[in-house]
């Protein structure tokens, strides 16, 4: 088992490092949560948060870092490994195929390290008042809390993705799925800032534990971590059990393109 | 030359017939996307009333740079509407000429006897943003009224000036960008850092810090792609921001052509 994991990421590394100009571009374009920040440093709404000047900086930039390590894609990567029959010989492998996509995220994400270190440390030279360095148990709780929102977002789109298994264009349904993650994660605003009615109801979602928990975890901001973390693992206990009956059904359907 | 524009227009009619038949055979596609415009929409809407929440007894009235919550919602609409163009229109065709340059389909496009910028910028339409633009225009006339503007002719005219000089800006920075891929074919995903770049849109360019206003105007027009048409729209345009914008757009295409005909020079087409 091991040894199946060591080979999958090391070539997965090898290939996603062969990518590195797109993949710095990837990174580059996730620069939409600064964007907010410029505004809400200037908005009289952003001061009425109480997290003073430093701390929307921390957020928003921790916003941005935990977004970089929980990107997924593998809806698109599955669609077109499903349509081109790539897919026929995952399947045959003694292995469940979603764990080369794992593989590949994570992957992915450790060869964009160095690009998110880069934006960071260009922010910190820009506002060098904002530099702050967490805690290391808050550092660790970040980390767990990103890697479980990885964990969350990979499991949504591999439900949808199993749906390719019933329809060639699954992946437009993501966009539907893109929207809500979109305005609730708290990318664009700290959940703090919504109107309590919409925050209640936006908690009860699994976006805001997607970016404004772990944000927040980073970023230094008084956060209760047990209760995140709980509802995180609660959102994992729910979907891992539904992705894999929808994935085991859809291989059962499965007759590979063209057949 | 009357002969010739005449035999463009039949190809552009050729062209865009050809792609609205392929594109309706995935009705449940459009639906989606007709969906996902709304809801889209309904949460950017949400994001930019956060910014007009004023906590009680600060006695201010609450704006965005200076701009009312109706105001905003006119730069909203425009960038509605223009997203919808990009997606319409310019997604499809100038993301093709990537796939063209890595697959060396590029020269038979190059071959064909009539302008490869015109072949390349048109050949395509794609209805997916067809409910944006509607959304985009329908916010902008519920909007206009209620931030106490109405239209003379003379400023309709000027509305419709500086949209186009914005589609045009817009389109020349789309078409660069995706030129430049005939020198770094492995960078198609550079369109994805303009168009969140181009988000900044969605707000005046007054809500911005200083820095960031001078970058969003010289640097990366977004002010004359959002900004200045709400302005003009709302009838507060003056006549130096309609001529700095058609100016903006009228240099933009220049460079874009310019920029076309020198990375032909440098086209070796692929695997050679």
């Amino acid at each position: 088992m091991r040894r199946i994991a060591r080979a999958l990421l090391v070539s997965q590394i090898a290939l996603m490092s062969e990518y590195r100009a797109e993949i710095a571009l990837w990174a580059l374009s996730g620069l939409l949560p600064f964007i907010m920040l410029a505004l809400w440093s200037q908005a009289p709404a952003g001061a009425a948060l109480g997290f003073g000047p430093e701390g929307l900086d921390r957020y928003f930039l921790s916003a941005f870092l935990v977004r970089q390590f929980s990107v997924v894609w593998v809806v698109f990567a599955f669609e077109e490994d499903a349509l081109l029959g790539r897919l026929s010989p995952f399947l045959l492998q003694p292995l469940h195929p979603l764990w080369r996509y794992v593989a590949a995220h994570l992957a992915e994400q450790l060869t964009r390290l160095p690009f998110a270190a880069a934006i960071a440390a260009l922010f910190f030279t820009l506002n060098p008042g904002s530099f702050w360095w967490p805690s290391p148990g808050r550092l660790l709780l970040a980390w767990l809390a990103t890697l479980l929102a990885f964990a969350i977002g990979f499991l949504l789109q591999s439900l949808i993705a199993a749906l390719c298994f019933w329809s060639e264009k699954a992946s437009a349904l993501e966009r539907l799925l893109f929207v809500p993650f979109l305005f609730f994660s708290g990318l664009l605003a700290p959940l703090a800032a919504f109107p309590p009615g919409v925050r209640a109801v936006a908690q009860w979602t699994p976006f805001p534990w997607l970016i404004n928990f772990p944000a927040r975890l980073l970023a230094g901001l008084p956060v209760d971590a047990a209760a995140g973390l709980a509802a995180q693992l609660a959102w994992i206990a729910l979907l891992l059990p539904a992705a894999l009956l929808l994935w085991r059904a859809g291989v059962r359907r499965y007759t590979a393109m063209g057949a | 030359m009357a002969r010739e524009l005449l035999r463009y227009g039949l190809t552009l009619r050729r062209f865009w017939g050809t792609a609205i038949a392929g594109q309706l055979e995935y009705q449940l596609n459009l639906l989606i996307e007709l969906l996902a415009a709304v809801a889209n929409l309904a949460g950017s809407l949400f994001i930019l009333s956060l910014f007009f929440a004023v906590p009680a007894g600060a006695g201010t009235t609450a704006s965005l740079g200076g701009w009312s919550w109706p105001q905003a919602l006119v730069v909203q609409g425009v960038y509605t509407l223009l997203d919808g163009v990009a997606t319409t229109w310019l997604r499809p065709n100038l993301g093709a000429i990537v796939t063209h340059v890595r697959e060396g389909t590029l020269d038979f496009v190059l071959l064909k006897p009539i302008d490869s910028q015109f072949w390349l910028s048109l050949r395509t339409l794609s209805p997916a943003g067809l409910s944006e633009l509607v959304l985009g225009v329908g916010l902008i006339l519920w909007a206009v009224p209620r931030a106490g503007a109405s239209l003379s002719p003379v400023g309709l005219l000027a509305a419709a000036v500086v949209l186009v000089a914005a589609l045009l800006t817009l389109y020349a920075l789309w078409f660069v960008l995706a030129t430049t891929s005939i020198w770094f074919v492995k960078t198609w995903n550079a369109t994805e850092v303009l168009r969140a770049a181009l988000t900044a849109g969605r707000f005046p360019i007054s809500a911005y810090p200083p820095g960031l206003r001078v970058v969003f105007t010289l640097v990366l027009p977004v002010a004359f792609l959002t900004t200045v048409p709400a302005e003009v729209i709302l009838g507060r345009g003056t006549p130096l921001a309609v001529g700095s914008a058609v100016l903006v757009a009228a240099v933009s295409v220049t460079l874009s052509r310019a920029f076309w005909r020198f990375a032909l020079r440098h086209y070796t087409s692929a695997s050679s």
